[in-house]
């Protein structure tokens, strides 16, 4: 009889390729997310509710749509894929593709935290940076940057945690190869499509889990430790 | 240090317009809540840009709409204290402090922090943050990150008008320190009489945007034309005296005065030390001849050269009487008082000061 808790190395390729989607997918999303919150919530201009709903638009269009949407843009032969591959970069069916996929989805909650953050500081205190010398620059990452901090966190592990979960974005734009696009959730459906599978899927299920509790235990920490530094913000 | 504005700027329907220089270490602009105080001095340190106008300090050009002119606010070295401090929440006060002098330029730099963190008094402060401050502290740490940048100038705006009086008092002195300690030309902000008269050597007057008056703290106090403006409640004269001598028999102080020499309960200050004092005109008594046999000290004796009704209420009781005893002086009798000694513009009279405010000593 098989080891029910002890993971294949099928199993442990498909986790670990879990963990590397989804951390390329948050530490690359993150500086668009920041650049993106800060212009819908300081500046002005023409085309802004397009953006904001542009953004938004992962979290209510069904992903399965959403990955459609992706296919037909940076497919192999798509609008943004075909140039894009004859400069040698391919999303198509990798790995690269899954974080992408997985990045767009998570995009819009990673905005909102962000944003809320972004909101709350007063901007009197980055004029008073100014009168002590600081330029824009200085401004941003001394003053702006760190009072983001707790959305900055909130919103990466948000990001994760959709990026472990993602499933239908994910298949539908870059399919379910073994090693290389079938992350978990991807894995556990293509094993329950298998007769026996389920112990596989099962342990698979469990492994989910304890990643995701233990994701939230850690935003809870951060989130806890960055209120404290920001109590008075 | 030099500082000339001269700027016109439209906020929605108010209308700053305003010019004055000035060239004083402390210089107060004074005025009514919603005068435009705070707007000039955004303006002077850069976070207003105005439509129109000029701002020079020290012979360098900050601002100067007409040759597209605007110094962005980091590279003005002009200092703020803010009323509400504005400490950075998420750095200790060390950090708020050397934050400061992180962007002064090196050749620049005359402030030291060590110097800096002993006159404000804040050794005991400096792991703590923000948040952990009392409202008292965080102004002083304002103060400091401010004065740690070297500024040229240092603007205070309303700096006191978040703390009770307690704190006031104890700001106050910890900026007079400074004031000493430091080189540094401040522009003061108030609202409040009795900080302007212990802290500033120039007043600039703000009334609705515009520049009332512009000159020495004593004298356009003693004016009685800007009454509406400097306040009538508190009214009096202010005079710039000098430490003479000490009686220590009797636990007294000599001040000497253009008008002569003024006694107060002692004071701690060597001959020579300046200080300023303020004499309120319902302090002040008069007399047709130098009275004998009476307890009050200080007697000068001056001519009449103005009588003032209160304009709002020409039938009531008091009027004031400006008087010249060397310095202009003010005395508020009664109207039947003026009507029964026949005071008028010119006449010889004996002014009875009974108590002396000491606004600034040494």
């Amino acid at each position: 009889m098989e080891d029910w808790l002890t993971l294949s190395p099928a199993e442990w390729t498909a986790v670990r390729l879990s963990l590397r989607v989804a951390f390329w997918a948050t530490l690359v999303s993150l500086p668009f997310g920041v650049a993106v919150a800060l212009l819908l919530v300081r500046t002005e201009f023409w085309g802004k509710s397009f953006l904001n709903a542009l953004v938004h638009l992962p979290l209510i269009l069904p992903p399965v749509v959403t990955g459609y949407i992706l296919l037909l843009l940076l497919g192999r032969n798509g609008l943004i894929g075909k140039p894009l591959a004859e400069l040698g970069v391919v999303f198509a069916f990798r790995w690269t593709g899954a974080a992408l996929a997985c990045g767009v989805m998570g995009f819009p909650l990673l905005v909102r935290a962000i944003r809320l953050s972004v909101e709350a500081i007063d901007r009197r205190l980055e004029d008073a940076a100014g009168t002590l010398g600081a330029n824009p620059g200085w401004i941003f990452l001394t003053v702006t940057l760190p009072l983001t901090l707790p959305g900055i966190i909130a919103g990466a592990i948000l990001s994760f945690a959709r990026s472990m979960g993602e499933f239908g974005a994910t298949i539908t734009f870059v399919s379910n190869i073994p090693g290389e696009t079938a992350t978990m959730s991807v894995a556990i459906f293509t094993l329950l499509q298998v007769p026996g599978g389920d112990a596989a899927a099962l342990r698979l299920t469990i492994v989910s889990v304890a990643i995701s509790l233990l994701a939230l235990a850690l935003s809870e920490w951060m989130a806890r430790r960055a209120g404290r530094r920001l109590a008075d913000a | 240090m030099s500082l000339s504005v001269d700027i016109q700027h439209r906020l929605g329907a108010f209308t700053l317009d305003t010019r004055f220089t000035a060239a004083g270490r402390v210089t107060a602009l004074f005025g009514r809540s919603g005068a435009g105080k705070t707007s000039l001095v955004n303006v002077i340190a850069g976070l207003i840009r105005p439509e129109h106008g000029r701002v020079v300090v020290d012979d360098e050009t900050l601002l100067d709409s007409e040759r597209g002119i605007f110094v962005p606010k980091h590279r003005r070295r002009i200092g703020y204290v803010f009323q509400e401090g504005r400490l950075f929440p998420h750095l200790t006060v060390r950090q708020n402090l050397r934050y400061g002098a992180w962007f002064a330029p090196r050749e620049a730099r005359y402030v030291e922090y060590d110097r800096v963190v002993e006159t404000m008094g804040l050794a005991h402060l400096l792991d703590r943050k923000p948040d952990k401050l009392s409202g008292g502290e965080r102004q002083r740490v304002a103060i400091g990150r401010a004065l740690l940048a070297s500024p040229r100038l240092l603007l205070m705006d309303e700096p006191l008008a978040q703390l009770d009086a307690t704190r006031r008092h104890e700001i106050l002195t910890f900026i007079e320190r400074l004031r000493e300690a430091f080189a540094v030309p401040i522009v003061y902000v108030s609202h409040a009489m009795d900080e302007v008269i212990r802290l500033a050597d120039t007043l600039v007057l703000i009334d609705s945007g515009k520049v009332a008056a512009t000159g020495p703290v004593e004298e356009l106090l003693s004016r009685l034309d800007l009454r509406p403006l400097t306040g009538r409640y508190e009214a009096g004269a202010v005079i710039a005296a000098r430490v003479a001598s000490t009686d220590d028999a009797f636990g007294l102080t000599h001040l000497e005065f253009p008008g002569g020499t003024l006694r107060v309960s002692r004071l701690d200050g060597q001959p020579g030390t300046p200080v300023r004092v303020r004499i309120r005109a319902r302090d002040v008594s008069l007399a047709l001849s130098r009275p004998s046999d009476i307890s009050v000290l200080n007697i000068f004796e001056g001519t009449v050269t103005e009588i003032a009704t209160d304009a709002e209420d020409p039938t009531g009781a008091q009027l004031d009487v400006r008087l010249d005893i060397g310095v202009p002086l003010w005395a508020r009798i009664t109207r039947r008082s003026a009507h029964d000694l026949g005071i008028a513009p010119g006449r010889r009279v004996h002014a009875l000061v009974k108590s002396v405010a000491i606004d600034r000593p040494i």
